[in-house]
């Protein structure tokens, strides 16, 4: 069970033009700096993205943007980023809105081998529309399917050889349910170790829902917000 | 007149010992700064954290930890972390008490909408639709008319919904409302130095006045 592979292009290595990815993180925390770096380096095309956000002009997803790799992004929130703005308003990019937790339980959903969730997230919106609704105990909600995607691109902060995970902080965010719901989950880790080393009771995504892992390098981390207070 | 951290002192008030409370961007940000430390209050942010903190002293800034608007954060004692997906199941299946966030109009039947201004550039909705569909109780924090002067407590919303029915309680510059169930604005307190004639022409929604008005004491 050693799902090791060398790098980012390794990993990436058969993800084609077209393909629909699922990239975990929220805003600038928790992505997969690595795997993205090797997607714009291979320069594969007409992806579809699911990603709760699209990056900035310089990093994250919007470096994809700017070589025009996405024909589509699913995202909940858009914003701070210029090249997006100017792709979609020219009409080269699509964009599904969806809402965060929609976003979020449509990936679970997958993981979880179930094909469709209901929620009350956009009830009486324009996000119903063409989606059915149904009533339970007197409260409507809207079937949302699951997510299909060929791969799944996570970041976590440990990882074993044998793909168990274990996330930091807030950079958990989508990384846990984008893992087990991709046909093929990437997983590029802060530290790789060997079977044994991480506490079995401390795992966030068991192995099973990983195909590939490896341990990666140059860490940005950049953050989109300081916000600091002074010492008194 | 109130302004921005008087709105926020204002909903602070809101809050009860024991909550669980998401706070939104913007003004409902501002309201931690007012929570008594008395009070046992555990912040909720919907990128995946329980007991969310100050923000951290300059230096000691972590990128793994921000909160939902993006920013840098701590995280206070018996804090918890999870992911996405839990994070909204906690919200929709209500254990979270207490949603405060800003709108750009407001119904007279606790409709919202906050997140889409026709021909301008959208930016998506984030987690405000699932917030606003799920949480128990919603207090809204916004100005009481628009930059063109136009009130944003209405009969109806004229942008595109972000939720309908949810809206429980609004506070502005200028009072506080209740949103009645059966429809329309009530009047509970106004802001110190307003009249009531002065929240009834800036209310174009239906605006129930009853009695004596008080002043909303921060």
């Amino acid at each position: 069970m050693n799902k090791v592979v060398s790098g980012a292009d390794e990993a990436i290595r058969d993800i084609e033009d077209g393909m629909t990815l699922m990239l975990g993180g929220f805003g600038m925390c928790g992505l997969p700096e690595n795997c993205i770096a090797a997607l714009v380096k291979k320069g594969v095309k007409q992806l579809t993205c699911i990603s709760n956000n699209a990056g900035v002009d310089d990093f994250g997803i919007g470096l994809m943007l700017k070589q025009r790799q996405v024909k589509k992004m699913i995202s909940s929130y858009v914003g701070e980023n210029a090249e997006f703005e100017r792709q979609l308003l020219s009409g080269e990019l699509e964009v599904d809105l969806i809402p965060q937790g929609t976003l979020a339980t449509r990936c679970m959903a997958a993981g979880y081998g179930m094909p469709a969730i209901f929620t009350p997230a956009g009830v009486g919106t324009e996000v119903a529309i063409g989606k059915e609704v149904r009533n339970f105990n007197g409260k409507d909600y809207l079937m949302e399917m699951a997510f299909d995607a060929d791969f799944a691109i996570v970041k976590a902060w440990k990882g074993d050889t044998m793909g168990n995970l274990i996330y930091k902080s807030t950079a958990r965010n989508f990384n846990p349910v984008m893992a087990m719901a991709g046909k093929i989950t990437i997983a590029e880790v802060e530290e790789l170790v060997e079977p044994g080393e991480l506490d079995p009771d401390h795992i966030h995504t068991p192995g099973i829902y990983v195909h590939r892992i490896f341990k990666g390098v140059n860490y940005e981390k950049r953050i989109e917000q300081r916000t600091v207070r002074k010492k008194e | 007149m109130l302004d921005k951290q008087g709105i926020a002192k204002r909903i602070a008030k809101e809050i009860k010992d024991g909550y669980y409370v998401n706070l939104g961007i913007g003004i409902p940000t501002l309201v931690a700064n007012y929570i008594p430390e008395t009070m046992d209050v555990v912040l909720q942010s919907e990128n995946g954290l329980l007991g969310m903190g100050p923000f951290p002293f300059e230096g000691e800034e972590d990128p793994d930890l921000i909160n939902a608007g993006k920013q840098t954060i701590t995280m206070l004692p018996g804090s918890a972390t999870f992911d996405s997906a839990m994070s909204f199941g906690m919200i929709r299946a209500r254990k979270v008490n207490l949603t405060i966030l800003g709108a750009m109009e407001v119904s007279e039947n606790g409709d919202i909408a906050n997140w889409k201004i026709p021909g301008k550039m959208v930016k998506g909705m984030g987690g405000a639709m699932d917030l606003v569909a799920s949480a128990e109780n919603i207090i809204v924090a916004m100005q009481h008319v628009n930059k063109a002067g136009e009130s944003k407590l209405l009969p109806n919303c004229t942008l595109p919904l972000t939720g309908v029915h949810c809206v429980k309680k609004i506070v502005t510059e200028l009072g506080v409302f209740d949103v009645l169930p059966q429809g329309g604005f009530k009047l509970l307190e106004r802001a110190p130095g307003v009249s009531v004639e002065e929240i009834i022409n800036a209310t174009a929604g239906k605006l129930l006045v009853e009695g004596e008005i008080p002043e909303i004491l921060i």
